[in-house]
Parts: structure tokens; sequence; C-alpha cells
């Protein structure tokens, strides 16, 4: 009889609520509308811009995005991509490269490299950005600190050609004997352990730069952590710096080159690592160059953007680990894995990177020879996919290993997208031809590097970069004394070769055991090429002379300028 | 109620030395190696940096040297960023994700509450069913499909004008933060809305509302005394964990945006193995969160007068 | 004024059927059940979560293709895009034979997925040349397409192309480089038309054709058929999303069950207890609340140490548990201090009523509504958490799918194949729709206070 009495079907009721609801909304818009306001006050704090353009014509400023926040800028610790990027338009070494990788005098008018030693004449018009002269002093101090245990740098061994070098950074000789001497503020005299032939090579790389000591002591060691931490004699200066945010690069006043720095202001303005983000804010106008990944490709082409393509330098294969207790020390084993796979296929048809090359070798295609191509003089080996052999070498593996059945091989690789679909790729690629399980390790960097160190892998996904434009940079990797060496390849032959490449002063004689290490290493199936990396880019129309480098910055705008004509 | 607080806040300092103390022991049980780089050291250079970060010391050592520095409020140097303090990290970065998880988190209250209770009136009725629909919309889609469809959404509309309307993906104005915080805390507003609906409807049926009513109480004022007041309760409960979700979780939205917040700070810190980083961003989200938790408990305290704080 | 006559008042007769309760009486579930089945979305959904079940333990069953398989002939395929391919010879290596007596960019051979083979004659006044690939006719901005090829002398004047080739129109480039590679004014282009083609080795490892079957170069057959597409690496997508459903559901499902489970018994105890032990049990609460959730996932992650071959799903599901059940507890227990201030409660215990009894009638009942709720949300959370750990790197292990690592894989090419992120975050989306909806109907059904309101 009684109805229960349901009040959210009151019609008043309902509709009084609703006006008491949309009062509260008003007030709260209201309140979100100063909250924000304040909000955005106190956010100004933090960073970042607002209304940049990619190209500002007007101020003759550019605004780009780098990967990652540099560590920090000290010339003689750094050891990342980030870093050397900033660190390659806001300093200069003795030697540096031009427009067309070509080494061309930087701080050093003039030098000469003999087989016991260099000498660099500098020029007079390098300054530092607070207008006093960069000096042979300020090298001198630079490198006696980099090789000072102290200072525990990670590149240190870049500089062991230098006379002492190695012996002061295990602590057993003072600094003082770093084989470096300022003659006299212009002249800087190397001595060398052992001739060292690519040293013009070595002293364009960051760890070479120079840093003043009066001004490294007025740091209280936060030398490189904040923009006016660091004294600048490149092309352009940071002139601010919010971490994790953004920078300020400004044109250097005090720079000698006029070739260098067109520039008035580089904005650096979204430290951001997501592909997505940079071509959202290239689309958007807001920055001035991206990078594309394959699958970005037909939409770059929809945008009808001009996109260009570079060799990035770094080679990629799968190494093995060569020690005893491990089936990858079977080189029948070895060459079975090697026959299975192609890969041409891998580059086309899984990662399908444009900019991507299939590897045939070790030594990358831009290696220079004696007087051409490293590729072209010495030719590696042609590699043809070939199952059928592949299964014979491993029926003959498994015999000399004495098993019934392969176990999983340990398959380490990183945690990067491309990382991981090469690794699936392969695993289904082995199963198939092979039939042999791959069990994907994926790691994230610091812990892959410890398992490479320590030897908890069969097959481990690589890459080198490398650190300088010569061919030993690659050459030297499978040394058995080389750290970097993790499957601790060890062979007396390879050994001898390196030693010749290191210190041979006949380029002729230098590159043939360049090419017996290329021999060994197809020979004994060290590792198996994947792939080369490039990179396929799109820049801003108006924006003229940028450059992509293989050493060095990876994005180079030292020479960039606004083309007006085109807007 | 003064002491309460005071005792919850020292409760608060014992858990946070609980969580410094975990956190600890979880670092230096995990797996690989925070100094080991591209280019292999040797063991000379090697042992120098490990004395520049004490790792040299006895683990026991190494864990009162982190309290003391730790009740003294210095996190360290960073491993990765060598010249900088991990407190001047989280000072640059934090106040990022805080700014952007305060509207979030506004967002989504204010959002949620008033569509909750919008939803409970009209129930079953089309008001009702639009916003719902909205809010599984909301709940349904992981966010970070939400943040990546919502940037093209702006790459076109700004291409649609011609101009930038809203600003793609960085930080600084109002105009940064507004589809950040929005994306941010759709998720949330959708589970308050939920949350809010339910809470709503049962109230709605319950006996004290049906005396106000027959009493002849107006019904602007059951609606707000009553109704309204009684329905947030679940709300708040679950604001406090909510408000630490949006804040440590603005990873996503981070990365997609290319806002400078620490949530991005620490992944990047946890793929470089970076150990004080990552033991300082923790032990200081762990603080902020459990001060949270005791400002939303102290609430609970004024908003319902029934429970009682002794 | 009606009249009245004597009968009026003669008693009734006696009779055993007094005014009777006419309903059965029925359980707390049973009655919760009837009133589940009224609910149409509820039912639905219900459904819904059966099928979905059925799709992940039977489906693989009847679709019986490996989500491992990769067809790289038909790579990123969206569902329903033609399968006829010609058959045609091993791919072999080609140096620049050709025709001398033509001149121009032309093509060699058939152009077909396999490789599509260049010719050209030097550009005048160029040191090397560079190759473009482009999906639409060449514009005024010049706009060449992807640069897939270059050389830096004048003697190489043949490319092939191999990378990633679709049967569609493409537009062919080759533009005169300068001394130092910059790009110069002169360039030909050619349009082509691609053929899509496979071999008798790939027919055969796809089971395509059979061993015995009479069949030669220039036969067309019929790709493997693939309802839903494929995915960056050719694998089946439909296969793939079955594969994925035992991972997201095992972590979405799993996961949510056991903390939710743990929690309200956790909750309910603190709360019905109070005192100290409540303040303790609390306090542990509190404790392993204030674990910053998304910074401790990440760090069991790297903490617990995925090893080779491993998936990651058990540590996932082990971290979610440790970490999620607080927030059930907090919930469970406001609910039971709350209902334990009610006037039933007091008079229950008057009457006689034990704890347990208080518990199980009383407490578990009248929080049920409020815990369904959290498991309801519980599941999508779980699911978006796996799905935000694929996001950043630090999900399931590849190869193992999840729903979530596949939309997140699908992600990056949204704009050029949307159909790797649209069947994923579909069948998200469908979950987690489904899993609300019921939780909504099983609110209304089982909570006891709307019972007598029919």
């Amino acid at each position: 009889m009684t109805k229960p009495i349901l009040i959210a079907n009151d019609k008043g009721f309902a509709q009084s609520a609703v006006k008491q609801l949309g009062l509260y909304a008003v007030c709260t818009i209201m309140g979100l509308a100063v909250l924000m306001y304040l909000l955005s006050l106190a956010a100004g704090n933090t960073g970042g811009g607002s209304g940049i353009s990619g190209i500002n014509v007007d101020d003759n400023s550019i605004t780009i995005t780098l990967g990652q926040e540099p560590p920090q800028l000290d010339s003689g610790r750094a050891t990342d991509a980030a870093s050397s990027s900033v660190l390659a338009h806001a300093m200069e070494g003795l030697i540096t490269y031009d427009q067309n990788n070509q080494l061309v005098p930087g701080v050093a008018e003039r030098w000469e490299i003999r087989e016991d030693g260099a000498t660099f004449w500098i020029r007079d018009d390098a300054f530092w950005n607070d207008s006093r002269p960069v000096t042979a002093h300020d090298f001198v101090f630079a490198w006696e600190r980099v090789v000072d245990p102290i200072t525990a740098s990670e590149y240190a061994f870049i500089l062991y050609p230098i006379k002492n070098a190695e012996k002061i950074n295990q602590g057993e000789l003072p600094k003082e004997t770093l084989g470096v001497h300022a003659l006299s503020d212009q002249i800087l005299e190397v001595e060398f352990e052992q001739p060292t032939p690519y040293f013009d090579k070595l002293v364009a790389f960051f760890t070479y730069y120079p840093i003043r000591e009066d001004f490294f002591g007025s740091t209280n060691g936060r030398y490189g952590a904040d923009a006016d931490m660091l004294l600048y004699n490149g092309p352009y200066m940071v002139t601010e710096w919010v971490h994790g945010s953004s920078m300020l690069w400004e044109k250097n006043p005090y720079y000698w080159s006029e070739e260098k720095g067109f520039l008035d202001k580089i904005i650096v303005s979204y430290i951001t690592t997501d592909v997505n983000t940079k071509i959202n804010l290239f689309k958007d106008g807001q920055i001035a160059d991206t990078s594309l990944v394959a699958p970005m490709l037909p939409q770059a082409m929809e945008q009808r953007w001009q996109i260009d393509r570079v060799m990035d330098g770094t080679v990629f294969f799968l190494e093995f680990n060569h020690r005893e207790e491990r089936i990858t020390s079977n080189l029948n084993f070895r060459k079975a894995m090697s026959l299975a796979q192609d890969p041409n296929e891998l580059v086309y048809k899984v990662l399908k990177e444009a900019a991507y090359l299939p590897a045939q070798s070790l030594f990358p295609v831009w290696v220079q020879g004696v007087s051409e191509q490293f590729r072209k003089e010495y030719p590696p080996r042609e590699h043809k996919i070939d199952v059928l052999k592949a299964r014979e070498y491993l029926e003959l593996a498994r015999q000399e290993l004495g098993l019934d059945e392969f176990p999983p091989i340990v398959f380490l690789t990183g945690d990067t997208p491309i990382s991981l679909l090469a690794s699936e790729y392969y695993q289904q690629l082995y199963l198939e031809n092979l039939g042999l399980e791959i069990r994907i390790d994926a790691q994230i960097f610091k812990q892959r590097l410890a398992k490479m160190t320590s030897g908890e892998f069969d097959v481990v996904m690589a890459g080198w970069a490398p650190d300088y434009f010569d061919a030993l940079t690659f050459g030297d990797l499978f040394a058995s004394w080389n750290l970097n060496n993790r499957g601790r390849y060890s062979n007396e032959e390879m050994d001898k070769m390196i030693r010749i490449a290191q210190s041979e002063l006949d380029p002729l004689i230098r590159m043939d055991a360049m090419g017996a290490i290329q021999s060994i290493i197809e020979e004994d199936v060290v590792l198996i090429p994947m792939y080369e990396r490039g990179v396929s880019f799109v820049v801003d129309p108006r924006l003229k002379g940028l450059i992509r480098r293989i050493v060095g910055a990876d994005v180079d705008y030292n020479y960039a300028y606004i083309d007006v004509s085109e807007d | 109620m003064w002491l309460y607080t005071f005792k919850r806040l020292l409760q608060g300092v014992v858990t946070v030395w609980f969580i410094a103390t975990a956190t600890f022991i979880a670092m230096h049980n995990v797996p690989g190696d925070p100094l080991l780089n591209d280019r292999a050291m040797t063991p000379e250079i090697r042992a120098n940096v490990e004395a520049k970060y004490g790792l040299d010391q006895p683990l026991a050592t190494q864990y009162f040297i982190y309290l003391r520095n730790l009740a003294q409020g210095d996190f360290g140097i960073s491993f990765t960023q060598e010249n900088r303090q991990v407190n001047d990290i989280i000072r640059e970065h934090f106040p990022v994700s805080a700014i952007l998880g305060v509207l979030a988190v506004v967002f989504a209250a204010a959002g949620g509450v008033l569509w909750g209770a919008l939803t409970a009136i009209y129930r079953n009725r089309l008001p009702d069913y639009i916003i719902m629909f909205f809010v599984i919309l909301g709940i349904s889609v992981p966010s970070f499909v939400v943040a990546a469809l919502s940037q093209v959404s702006l790459v076109n509309l700004n291409s649609l004008f011609g101009t930038t309307v809203l600003p793609v993906a960085g930080w600084g104005t109002i105009f940064h933060m507004l589809v950040p915080a929005m994306v941010l805390g759709l998720g949330t507003m959708a589970y308050l809305t939920r949350l809010m609906r339910s809470s709503m409807l049962e109230i709605i049926s319950s006996d004290f509302i049906r005396t106000a009513k027959s009493k002849g109480v107006p019904p602007a004022r059951i609606f707000t005394k009553h109704q309204l007041r009684n329905a947030i309760l679940p709300v708040v409960t679950v604001l406090g964990p909510a408000i630490a979700a949006i804040t440590t979780g603005g990873f996503v939205v981070e990365i997609v945006f290319a806002v400078p917040g620490l949530g991005r700070f620490f992944v990047e810190a946890v793929q470089q193995l970076d150990y004080t980083v990552i033991m300082g961003t923790t032990v200081f989200y762990g603080a902020f969160l459990v001060f949270m938790v005791i400002v939303v408990d102290v609430l609970y305290g004024f908003i319902d007068p029934r429970m009682s704080m002794k | 004024m009606q009249s009245l006559s004597s009968a009026d008042f003669a008693p009734i007769p006696n009779s055993q059927e007094v005014h009777g309760i006419s309903r059965p009486s029925l359980s707390y579930w049973q009655d919760a059940w009837i009133r589940l089945k009224a609910n149409k979305r509820a039912l639905m959904s219900l459904y819904i979560v059966i099928f979905l079940l059925l799709f992940t333990i039977v489906g693989p069953w009847i679709w019986r293709v490996s989500p491992a398989a990769q067809d790289l002939d038909q790579v990123s395929q969206p569902p329903g895009s033609p399968r006829v391919a010609l058959i045609v010879d091993d791919y072999t290596p080609w140096f620049g034979e050709g025709n001398p007596l033509e001149t121009g960019l032309r093509t060699f051979g058939d152009p077909t997925t396999q490789v599509v083979r260049l010719q050209w004659n030097a550009l005048p006044g160029a040191a090397g040349h560079r190759i473009y690939r482009n999906l639409f006719p060449l514009g005024p901005e010049r706009a060449y397409g992807i640069p897939i090829g270059e050389f830096f002398d004048n003697n190489t004047l043949f490319f092939e192309d191999r990378l990633d080739l679709k049967p569609q129109n493409y537009y062919y480039s080759v533009v005169a480089l300068g001394q130092f590679g910059e790009l110069l004014d002169s360039y030909e282009l050619i349009e082509v038309d691609v053929k899509r083609v496979t071999t008798i080795a790939e027919a055969l490892e796809q089971e395509l054709v059979s061993h015995t079957s009479n069949f030669q170069i220039g036969d067309a057959i019929d790709m493997a058929w693939h309802p839903l597409g494929t995915d960056y690496l050719g694998r089946d997508m439909l296969a793939r999303l079955m594969a994925g459903a035992r991972v997201s559901l095992f972590i979405g499902i799993g996961a949510p069950f056991l903390f939710v489970l743990f929690g309200v018994m956790y909750g309910s105890i603190a709360g019905f207890l109070g005192g100290k032990i409540d303040q303790v049990m609390m306090r542990f609460a509190d404790f392993v609340v204030a674990l910053p959730f998304l910074l401790f996932m990440i760090l069991f992650k790297i903490a617990f140490g995925v090893g080779p071959g491993e998936s990651g799903v058990l540590p996932m599901l082990v971290a979610l548990v440790i970490l999620m059940w607080p927030a059930t507890a907090r919930l469970v227990r406001g609910q039971i201090l709350l209902i334990r201030e009610q006037g039933y409660i007091s008079a229950s215990q008057l009457l006689g009523a034990k704890t347990p009894y208080l518990i199980l009638r009383h407490m578990i009942p009248n929080t049920l509504g409020v815990v369904l709720v959290t498991l309801t949300f519980a599941i999508p959370s779980a699911i978006f958490t796996e799905a935000f750990l694929s996001f950043i790197g630090m999900g399931v292990v590849p190869p193992t799918p999840s729903w979530g690592s596949m939309s997140n894989e699908g992600i990056k090419t949204m704009l050029t194949t949307p159909h790797e992120l649209i069947f994923p975050a579909v069948i998200i989306s469908i979950t987690v729709l489904a899993f609300n909806l019921l939780g909504d109907g099983l609110r209304d059904a089982l909570d006891a206070r709307m019972r007598n309101q029919e």
C-alpha cells in the first residue's frame, strides 16, 4: 500500500539539486581559473618557453630538441651523446671537422705529427668567452686532469697514446710526468708512448678539449654542472640551462672563425626522447628538425617533407661468447648460426628503416682505407644464407660437443624497441631454420652491461659507435686485452695484427693489418654483422647548413644559417 | 584533534624510515652495476669512481651514512649527472610534477563529484547515459592511448587554425598544462564519478533522507547537508591514494607531452640504475604520500563527525 | 449511505489458509541472481566476460595459428587486404646488367614485392646519385620521398630496392649529388606498379601449398589468411590477441582477485576489532600504501630480474598483489567502522550475536557493494598497469604478447596501420567495460538494503 518514496524521482528535488550543483560548478570553474593562473606563475620558474617557433627569422634563432639531458658538460669526464652534442657547439679542440667531415684547423693553426710525438701551433685569435686567449697551458691542464686518477675519467684511455698517460692513470706516476708540454703560450708539444699515426683524429675528440686552470679552480668542483660553471671557446655558448627542460645557446662573440656560428640563438627547448612527440612538434612548426623512424615515413611523405638521410657511424652485430664453457665457443656452431641468417631480410623486412644498411663487416661502409673507401680496398666476404649447410655445421657442432640436443641459447639484448624487434625475429628464425631454442634475455642498459661483463650470455646484441674517424676505433675491439671485448675472444694472430694497426706508420701496411683483422673475424665467425645504423631526418627548408655527423655531435648546427629566400 | 595530528605525523616519520630502509635493501639487491658504461673501465679508474660514491665501504657503513645524510635531507650526488645533487634534481623537477598533479586532481575531484552527482540525480535518464558513456570511455582506454590521441588531435587542431592554438608539447604556460592535466586526471575523474554516483544512490534511498524530506527540510538543504556531504565520504577516502597515484603516475603524460617532471626523470634513472636518484626519488615520493594520507585522514575527521579521533 | 444486510455481519468461516506469504523464501544469493538477470546490461556483460574466457581458453583450439609464426611477406597487413600472389624464383643478387641501349630511369625485370630493380644513366653534372621512393607524385615542394640509397661515385648506375615493398604504386626518383654529397637540381622520376609475389620456399614454409601439389613459377596462389590482419612482424593478429588475452586476463583478473580477497579480510578484521590491533594493522597498511606504487612496480621489475626466456608475468602479479591490497583494506575498514556504529549491529549484539556471525551476516554483505566496485575497478587498473609498464619498456618481455604491449606497439604506427592499435585497444576497452557493467549489476543485485524495495 505504501509506495516507497523515491526522492530521485521527485522533480522538484532534482531541479533544486541541479541548481545547487550548477552553483558549485560555476564556483569550481572560477576557482580553477584562478588556480591555473597561480600555477602558471609558479611554473614560470620551472623553465620551458611559450610561443616559440622552430625557425624565427626576426630573432635569427632556431628551436631544437635534444635526446636527453646532458649529464654534465665537463669535457674531461663526459661519455654520452647528449653531452658531446652540446660540447661540439660550445667548445673547440685543437683540430675539428668541416662541413665535409675533413679535418681542419681548430684552436691549432697548424700541426705536425712525427713518429715520437706531435707539435701544435695555437692560433692567436682563439679566445675564451671572457676575452682571454686560449693557450697551450689550457690543454696541458685539461689533459693532465683527464689522466689524473682522482678525476676518474672513463675516457682516460683515449689519451693513452701520450707518454706516461696509462701509468699516471694507474697511479704509478705523478700527473706532471705526462708527455705534454707548453713550450710557450702558443706551442704545444706532445710525446708519444708509441707511434700514433692517427693522433690528429684523436685530438678532435671532446676528451682532448682545453680547460682553463684558474676558472676550473673557481668552480669548486662543479665544473660543467651549470651554464655559468663552464668557459666556452666554441661558436656558441650556453647562457641558460634549466635542467631537464631547456637550454639556451647564444653566439659566442669571441669565437675566431667567421665560417661558423651564424645564428644568434639556439633554443634547446624540449629535451625529449619520444619520437612521436618530436614529429608532432615538427609538424606544428615548433622545432627546426627531427629524426624519423620507419612507421612515420608514410606520414612524412604525405606532408611532402624533404627527407634526408645519413649514416650515424654505429655498427650492430651479434657477438658470441667465446668463453670455453659456452656452446658458442664452438666454431661450427657459430658458422651454423651465421649461415642460417640474412642481414638483408633483417633490415628490409623486419626493421624496415630506410636509412639502415645491412652490415657486411665489423668495419662500416664509411671507414676510409689507404686512398679510398676501406670497403672497396678490402671487400668483405660475401654472405649468402644457406640453411642446409647451416644444418650440416650444426650437426658437426653437436657431435664435437657430444650433445644429444642443444640447450636453449641465451640471447642477451637491450630493452629498446629495435633490439626487442630484432631479437623476436631471430628467435623465430633460429627455431625454424635450425630448430634452436632462443631464450631472449632483455635487460635495461646497466644490467645488460653487467651480464656482458660477467659473461652471462651465449649471444649478445651489441653495437659499437666510433670514437674517432679511423678504422682502428673498430679494429682493436677484439684484442684479447680490450675490456670491451665482452665475449673474451682471444686469438694471437688477431692481437698481432692489432698491434701493427696501432703503431705502424706506413698506411699501406697498417690497412693491410686492418684487412687481416676483417678476414680473421670472418674466418672465425667472431660475430654476425647485423646492420649499420643510419637516420632519416627532416629539416625545416629555411634552415641550411645543418650537418649530421658520424663522430662528435649527431646533429651539428655550427654551420647552420636561416635562408630567408625560401620563405 | 591536534594531538591526533601530531601522533600521525610522528608515525609518518617512522613510515618514511621504513620506506628508506626498504628502498635501500631493494636497490642493493638489484642485479646490475650502476658504474658500468659503454666503454669499459680499467680496474684503477673503477676504484676511483667507487671511492667517489662511497661504494667501497661495507654495506652497513653505507646504510648508516645514507640514513645520516637522509636525516639532514641530503640525498647525495647523482650517478649519471655527476655534478648534480639529487636534492637539486628533486627541487627542479618535482614542482613540475606537482603542478601538473594538483591540476589533474582538481580536475578529477571537481569533475568527479559534479558528474557523479548529476548522474545520480538523473539516474537512468538521458544525462546519466551521456555522462556514463564518457566515463566508460575515460576508464576503458589506456592512458597512453588517450595521451597519444589527444596529442595528434592537438596537431590537427593547430593545423586547422593555421596557428598554435594549444602547444602540442612542452612546459611553461597555462596552455601547456591544460591538455596534459586533463589527460592525467581523466581516469581518476571517471573513477570518482562512478564512486560518487553509487554512493549518492545509496544515500538517496536511505532513511535519514526520507525523514528529512518528510520533516519538510527544503530540498536544497537536504541535497547539500545530507546527501552530498555523506556521499562525498567514500570519495575523500580514495582521494589520498588518488593524489599519490596521479602525482607519481604522471610518467606517461610527462613522456608524451615532454613535460620536465620528476616521473620521467625517475624512469630514466631506473634505466641507468642511478642508485642515488632512484633512492632519493622513492623516499621523497614516499614521504610525500605519507603526508597526503595523513592530511586526508585528518580531513576525514572534519567531514564526518561520526568518526571519533581519539 | 449503503444499505447493509445481515449477511454482511456473518462471521467468516475458519480457514487454514491464512493471509499467507505468497512468494517463496529465497536465499540472499538466489535473490541476487534473480535481480542480476533482470539487469540487461549486467547480463550482457556477463556473457561478454564468458565469451572472453572462451576466447582465451578455447580460442587457440579453434584458430590454430601460432602467435609466434612470422609471415614476412605479409607484414602489417590490415584485415581484408587482397591475398593473391604470383610465385617467383628465389631472390638472386643483381649487379646492374641489363640493356645498355635503354636510357633514362627505368626498371629491370618485373617490379615485385620481392625486389624492384632500377637503372639509369648518369645525370648531367652529377658526382653521385641518390635514389628516393615516394608514395605520392612529385609536387612543387620537390619532396622526393624517402631516400633509400645513395652512391658517391658516378660508376654505380643501378639500385635494388628491397625495403618493405607493398603491392602498390611507387614513384622512384634518382637525384644528382654534388661533390660533397649535396643535392643538385637534376633528377628523373618513374612510376612503378609493384605486384605481390612470393617464392616456392616461402609458400611451402607457410603451408600455402603442399609438397605434392603441382604448381610452378608464374602461378597465382592465395597467401595465408589473417582475419584480423598481421602485426609488424607478419604475425597473425587474432592468434596474438588470444595469446595476449592469457597474459592480460591472468594479470588483470588474478591479481585483483588475490589482493581484494586479502584486503577484505585484512580490512574487516582491523575495522571490526578496532583498538590497538586496528592501530597496528593500519600502521602496516599505511606503510605499504606509502610505497609509491608505480615506482615500486618498476623497482620490483628490475629487482626481481627477469631471466632469459622468462615472460615476467609472475613477478608482475606478485608485485601487484604486494602493493595493491591496502587500498581495499582501508576502504573496507572505513565501511566497517561506519556499519559498526549502526543501530542494528548493537541490536544484534544485544540479542547475543557472536562476532563471526556479525561479520558474516552484517559486515561482509553490507560492504560487498563497495568491495565489488573496488574489484571492478581493480581489474582494468591491473590491465592498465601492465600496459603502462609496457609503455615505458618495463612490461612483459617479448615475445610474450599482452594486450598492453600490443597496443603500445600499435601506437607507434597508429597513423599508418591503425588496425595494430585498434584491435588490442578495443578489446581492452570491451573487457574493462564488461567488468564495469557486470560490477554495477552485481552491486545493485547484492546490496542488501535494496532487497526489500522491489
